[in-house]
């Protein structure tokens, strides 16, 4: 019913808005997107399988570790492709990082092969009842982690030396340079934290619907850039929500008019969205100067 | 009147950038528009030019009302402008920008590119002859085969005003054409617009340059936050106390008087 | 290079090679070269949206796709003959092509290319989904091949001939629409889109053009695709697909006819050549597509430096807040 639906959405939205917040930190600082970034968010996804299942590490540790990890990968992407790029036209990066998302999906198929896996039983499946509907323990963990990164992001962006760097250099890179921000600093950290975060939603992602696989990077990271388009391309708390009526959209349109059309629903708001109010929510209305 | 602007007025949000300008062009004649930085000059030509919608105000051309018609549109009613910032399609050789500029004088399209009939054909053989004939005007046939890229400033300057004229205007907009020019360049192109006057062209410019503004044109309009401060012959205007005060301050105002 | 073309000789000696190819050739070399040929027509086409027109489209499977079925489907259910589902499919694909073009028109950049991926993966999912019509998953098998006055031509030679002779045709045509009126309109949008405005060009009227031109030759390849393979199924015309027909046009060169068929040639004779190691294929399109950016952006054959006025430039002027976003105007 509703709730349910409801409920199921905000938990799928939380992840896309833990995605979509990577795309919105690379593109105000940027001003490009990472067509990658999907694809890092699948590595997390990875990292947290092998990690539980090779390894046999706790959900939360594990966590941390892919998290951690993707940060690097984060970093490792900043500095083979957009720092050598990053005088070039915008075409190079974006189809170097296309390129990459197509290198990075097949490795991880030749890694991992390109079937589905599972992890045995790592989250119970109890389910806790909440008024008319119910709320899983995985769904909680997602509520939970979620929260907790972004406060942990918050901290970061607003409370910290860092942050007021990264939020100078997104308003105006030559003037953040002139005030004495170290711009390459602040460039890798805002790659390690966005795909820091893209790799915790992988790993959550990964054990709600217990699925890993290779492909998994593309339609999310799509969806989360739509998410971050609907929240106005640059804003962090756009994109959380934007990805939050993403996720309860997608999931009230496939229960109500149909569920093999589920992915389509994106595509239609992106379309809306552009035609309409292309600032989204909280992007800059912006007018030229010629 | 060719050009009559009435009280056009631009908001963006809460900033009003041009404030019921108002200004008439006769035929035939250079006028020059000039103010402060910051004043709103460049943003008059880009309402002129339907680059950005009017807040209200109506712009009528050759009796023809142009006001937010699309930039095309503006172009091929007559009206056609050069950049500031010298917008020059890089990686075309000189001779193509230029030729680029006579677009909206031709009418042939897919058809005609697939199957060149006479028509087309002769439509391009008339292109190429004028675009030759306007790059000997500016001194650039010798160029012609070379990216616009690697023109010299000057050049590039002259290249674009080239491109505009082959769209064969009734009105030239020039925003600050002697911009990063020495006076040489300058001389010459002030000899160069004032020529193109005597061909029956008219011109509306924006400069800094005082002297080629008071040199050539019959008419200045004085912009300052906006709004019309003065409008008058050049004489007018040096004395003007409103328009020493809007460039050097209150001081210098009291100064002159 | 581009002397090659204008000699004579070489010119001549050539085109009777690409003649007598199919006698010389085997039977699994002449498959491989009319594969080529197809993508020669599909690299061809985007790039006179993304390469001429500087339009980013990333979904160009979604024409080739289109093409295919609507040949297919007219060719299965209502028994027409290839020869008019051939260019019934091109039109069909254009129409979809201006579709998309119209809503597009505004948008720049990046915006651009996640709507055309997004019309791509739209695409996709209608041909799987729409079961009635496309039998979804399980693809359409039994497209006839082309016939005339009843007799069958489905062998190689005829498929290889016909083949060389759409490609020349579209070769033709893209020379042609560059060197004229309407062409240096698009290179103009291409390289300033304000300044073509300025200069009396209509930049809705022919961007939507392109993409209607570019989709035509795009859906003339999927009806041709249909009818050689005699299957197709929504997963031939996925994003893998756009991203190998990018892939062509970036190595070849865009805006650049000679870079896209080289592009085209290279990118499907390579893989085949590497036949032991397909399961690398892939891995190769991406590393070539990084490859190409990171040390040469305008790829082989190409002249032009696309043009570095950007998002990123537009977002980093910020005076006194008046900065024009991507969108729009």
């Amino acid at each position: 019913m509703l709730l349910q639906q409801i409920i199921n959405g905000l938990a799928q939205g939380s992840i896309y808005a833990l995605v979509g917040i990577g795309f919105a930190l690379i593109f105000g600082v940027l001003g490009l997107v990472h067509f990658a970034h999907g694809e890092v968010y699948m590595l997390g996804a990875f990292f947290g399988f092998m990690l539980i299942s090779v390894f046999h590490l706790g959900v939360v540790p594990s966590l941390l570790i892919a998290i951690s990890a993707s940060a690097i990968v984060g970093i490792l992407v900043e500095r083979l492709v957009f720092k050598p790029l990053r005088k070039a036209p915008d075409v190079a990066p974006m189809v170097c990082t296309l390129g990459l998302s197509v290198v990075l999906q097949n490795i991880a198929m030749l890694a991992w092969g390109s079937d589905t896996k599972s992890l045995p039983d790592v989250i119970s499946g109890t389910v806790i009842p909440f008024f008319s509907a119910n709320i899983s323990i995985s769904q909680i963990l997602i509520f939970a982690i979620s929260l907790v990164l972004m406060l942990v992001l918050q901290y970061i962006l607003y409370r910290s030396k860092l942050g007021r760097g990264i939020r100078a250099t997104a308003q105006n890179k030559d003037a953040a340079a002139l005030m004495g921000v170290n711009i390459n600093k602040v460039i890798s950290a805002t790659f390690a934290l966005g795909s820091g975060l893209g790799g915790a939603a992988g790993v959550l992602v990964g054990l709600y619907y217990n699925a890993f696989y290779p492909t998994m990077g593309f339609m999310a990271g799509l969806k989360a850039f739509v998410a971050t388009v609907l929240g106005g391309l640059t804003s962090v708390p756009g994109a959380v929500l934007g990805g939050l009526v993403l996720g309860v959209a997608e999931n009230l349109g496939a229960a109500y008019i149909s569920s093999g059309y589920r992915d389509l629903i994106a595509f239609v708001i992106l379309i809306l969205v552009l035609l309409i109010k292309p600032s989204g929510f909280f992007g800059r209305n912006l007018q030229g100067k010629v | 009147m060719l050009l009559e602007v009435k009280g056009i007025t631009k908001k963006f949000g809460g900033l009003t950038a041009v404030d019921n300008f108002s200004v008439e062009i006769e035929k035939g004649t250079i006028t020059g528009l000039i103010g402060p930085n910051g004043a709103g000059k460049t943003t008059v030509f880009n309402l002129l030019t339907g680059i950005y919608p009017v807040t209200s105000g109506s712009i009528v051309l050759d009796e023809q009302e142009i006001t937010n018609n699309p930039s095309h549109v503006i172009t091929q009613k007559g009206l056609t402008r050069t950049f500031q910032n010298i917008k020059l399609f890089n990686n075309m050789t000189v001779f193509d920008n230029v030729r680029i500029g006579h677009h909206c004088r031709g009418s042939s399209n897919l058809l005609g590119a697939l199957f060149r009939p006479p028509s087309t054909r002769r439509e391009e053989e008339e292109m190429s002859e004028r675009t030759m004939s306007l790059l000997a005007d500016v001194g650039l046939a010798d160029r012609k085969d070379e990216l616009a890229s690697n023109l010299s400033y000057g050049m590039q300057r002259k290249l674009e005003i080239a491109r505009a004229l082959a769209s064969e205007p009734k009105i030239l907009l020039l925003d600050e054409p002697a911009a990063g020019m020495n006076p040489q360049e300058t001389k010459e192109l002030t000899q160069f617009i004032s020529n193109l006057k005597d061909k029956g062209l008219t011109i509306l410019l924006i400069e800094h340059d005082m002297k080629l503004v008071m040199n050539i044109c019959k008419k200045v309009v004085v912009l300052d936050h906006g709004a019309k401060i003065a409008e008058g012959v050049p004489q007018e205007i040096q004395n003007n106390s409103a328009v020493i005060e809007a460039y050097l301050g209150k001081g210098a105002a009291k100064c002159s008087q | 290079m581009n002397n090659i073309f204008k000699n004579k000789y070489l010119l001549g000696a050539l085109f009777a090679g690409l003649l007598v190819l199919p006698f010389a050739a085997g039977d699994y070399l002449l498959r491989v070269i009319i594969v080529a040929g197809i993508y020669v027509i599909l690299a061809l086409s985007l790039n006179l949206v993304t390469g001429y027109t500087g339009q980013f489209c990333l979904g160009w499977a979604a024409f080739y796709g289109i093409g295919a079925y609507t040949s297919a489907l007219l060719a299965i259910n209502l028994k027409l003959s290839f020869w008019i589902g051939l260019p019934v499919a091109g039109i069909m694909a254009a129409l979809f092509g201006i579709a998309l073009g119209i809503p597009t028109m505004r948008l720049k950049d990046i915006y651009l290319a996640i709507t055309t991926l997004g019309f791509g993966e739209i695409i996709r999912l209608i041909l799987l989904n729409w079961s009635d019509l496309t039998r979804g998953s399980m693809g359409l098998p039994g497209i006839p091949a082309p016939s005339i006055f009843g007799i069958s031509l489905d062998n190689n030679y005829f498929y290889y001939y016909f083949m060389l002779v759409l490609v020349l045709i579209v070769i033709l045509a893209m020379e042609r629409i560059i060197d004229s009126r309407l062409g240096r309109a698009l290179s103009a949008i291409r390289e300033d889109e304000l300044a073509a405005k300025s200069m009396g060009i209509n930049t809705t009227r022919y961007k939507i053009t392109a993409f209607a031109v570019g989709a035509f030759f795009a859906g003339i390849a999927g009806s041709f695709h249909a009818h050689y393979s005699s299957f197709i199924d929504p997963q031939s015309f996925s994003f893998s697909e756009s991203t190998i027909i990018l892939a062509m046009v970036v190595l070849g060169g865009m805006a650049s006819i000679k870079g896209s068929v080289m592009g085209a040639i290279i990118l499907t004779l390579l893989p085949e050549a590497l036949r032991d190691f397909s399961e690398y294929r892939m891995i190769v399109f991406g590393l070539i597509m990084m490859g190409v950016m990171l040390i040469r952006p305008q790829g082989i054959w190409g002249q032009t430096k696309p043009c570095t006025a950007s998002i990123r430039k537009i977002m980093f002027k910020a005076k006194g807040g008046a900065i024009k976003d991507a969108v729009g105007g």
